[in-house]
């Protein structure tokens, strides 16, 4: 199928895109790399009337170490995340996740950033940054915010970014502890019925298609730090979740699957 | 919009719509009609091409989003000494029945055993999970890629 009529402009620079956005309102569309916004344009689920082209803007690509802090340009694809030297040491779950996320013709294509502004419930990895606690910085016209993951979320394909502002940045802590993450699906390339990411061996564990956002597993993190075992933590992995029913599962059956894999992930991780 | 795109080798330029999709660019602007479409939904990998020497599903692109970039279809794979080693394996392993999806599968095959050191019969099917083939010819393709990669 082909997408409604759009309209188009490239902004290869934040700032650029920011002008853009400001100029053309609250039915234009950030395009980064696509994977997520095109399928729904193409289903004319979604019908931006401008597409913002960053795609092309190069000092949003990469990935720093500096001391404990791993910084990530929000344009950097899942491949390079995946293969990166330097995110394996300082942070192998982000590698690991995004080595999970659909086929590696999305992940040459598909950018972190734009996965987190999509803010799919559903995706993997949202719910990485999530667990390791990680920090997004904004830029809107009235120059750049930090927003804590925790934060960002906000509702079913809804994140706290203004119509205005474009997520440039993604700041997360090295995290080099036990880590983890299960990932169930029944078909090749899809997205998780249900996932778990587990960071610092249980320090930081969150849920993947469970609610309407990504969402931190407080009551497991709470069990974990009380000293509890994987088994009894995971115990409690569905409290608080309201998880949707769909084609693949039903409510009931995610909060069976999400005790489930998080004990799974707890055991890897250490925990 | 003007799009400039060098497309195997070549450096074709065109008036697309931001809407038009890389496959439609290639099919009906460029008529490379090697590249199919089989699915709606990003899910069939049928019209992968190499876009800056990388598998990318052409239905999951805008032609705008690849000016500049340098594509290769399965029409540019072959040089002039014959056939890629890729279609070469598939060609000895017998590695299609309806061959709707060969095209595709051929590109990010390409694109897979470049990217990942030492495949495995595993790691060949878990790096073809975004190609479907309707016949379920997978055991030769798998086959195919291996032999390719050695």
């Amino acid at each position: 199928m082909i997408p409604a009529a759009v309209g188009y402009v490239r902004a290869d620079s934040a700032e650029a895109a920011v002008a853009a956005l400001g100029e053309h309102g609250d039915e234009a569309k950030l395009l980064a790399g696509g994977q997520s916004l095109i399928p729904l344009m193409r289903l004319r689920l979604a019908r931006p009337s401008v597409l913002v082209d960053m795609g092309r803007a190069e000092d949003l690509r990469g990935i720093s170490v500096d001391g404990d802090t791993v910084s990530i340009g929000a344009l950097t694809s899942h491949s390079a995340l995946e293969h990166s030297v330097e995110l394996a040491a300082a942070c192998p779950l982000l590698a690991h996740v995004a080595s999970q996320v659909g086929d590696p013709a999305v992940r040459h294509r598909g950018t972190l950033g734009g996965s987190l502004a999509h803010a799919d419930p559903a995706s993997d990895l949202p719910a990485a940054v999530l667990a390791l606690g990680g920090t997004l910085v904004a830029t809107g016209p009235g120059g750049s915010r930090e927003i804590a993951a925790s934060d960002f979320f906000t509702g079913f394909l809804e994140s706290a970014l203004a119509s205005d502002e474009v997520l440039t940045t993604v700041h997360l802590p090295v995290s080099t502890g036990g880590w983890a993450y299960q990932k169930f699906n029944r078909r090749a390339q899809d997205w998780a019925i249900v996932g778990v990411a587990v960071a610092e061996g249980g320090a930081g564990v969150s849920l993947v298609n469970m609610g309407s956002t990504p969402l931190r597993a407080a009551a497991v993190e709470a069990a974990v730090a009380g000293g509890a075992g994987a088994s009894d933590a995971a115990a409690v992995a569905a409290d608080g979740t309201e998880p949707p029913t769909d084609n693949n599962a039903d409510g009931a059956y995610r909060e069976h699957l999400v005790r489930v894999l998080t004990e799974r992930a707890l055991v890897a991780a250490g925990a | 919009m003007e799009v400039s795109v060098t497309v195997n080798g070549q450096v074709r330029t065109a008036d697309v719509e931001p809407r038009t999709l890389l496959a439609h660019f290639l099919r009906d602007d460029l008529g490379l009609t090697g590249t199919n479409i089989g699915c709606d939904t990003s899910s069939c990998g049928a019209c992968t091409v190499l876009v800056d020497g990388r598998s990318a599903k052409s239905c999951t692109m805008l032609a705008v989003q690849a000016d500049g970039a340098d594509v290769t279809t399965i029409e540019g794979l072959a040089g002039e000494d014959g056939l890629h080693p890729m279609q070469q394996a598939f060609h000895e392993c017998h590695a299609l029945q309806c061959g709707y999806c060969t095209p595709g599968m051929v590109m990010a095959a390409v694109s897979l055993v470049d990217e990942y050191s030492d495949l495995d019969a595993d790691g060949v099917r878990e790096g073809l999970e975004g190609n479907l083939c309707r016949c379920t010819g997978y055991q030769n393709i798998v086959k195919a890629v291996l032999a390719a990669s050695e």
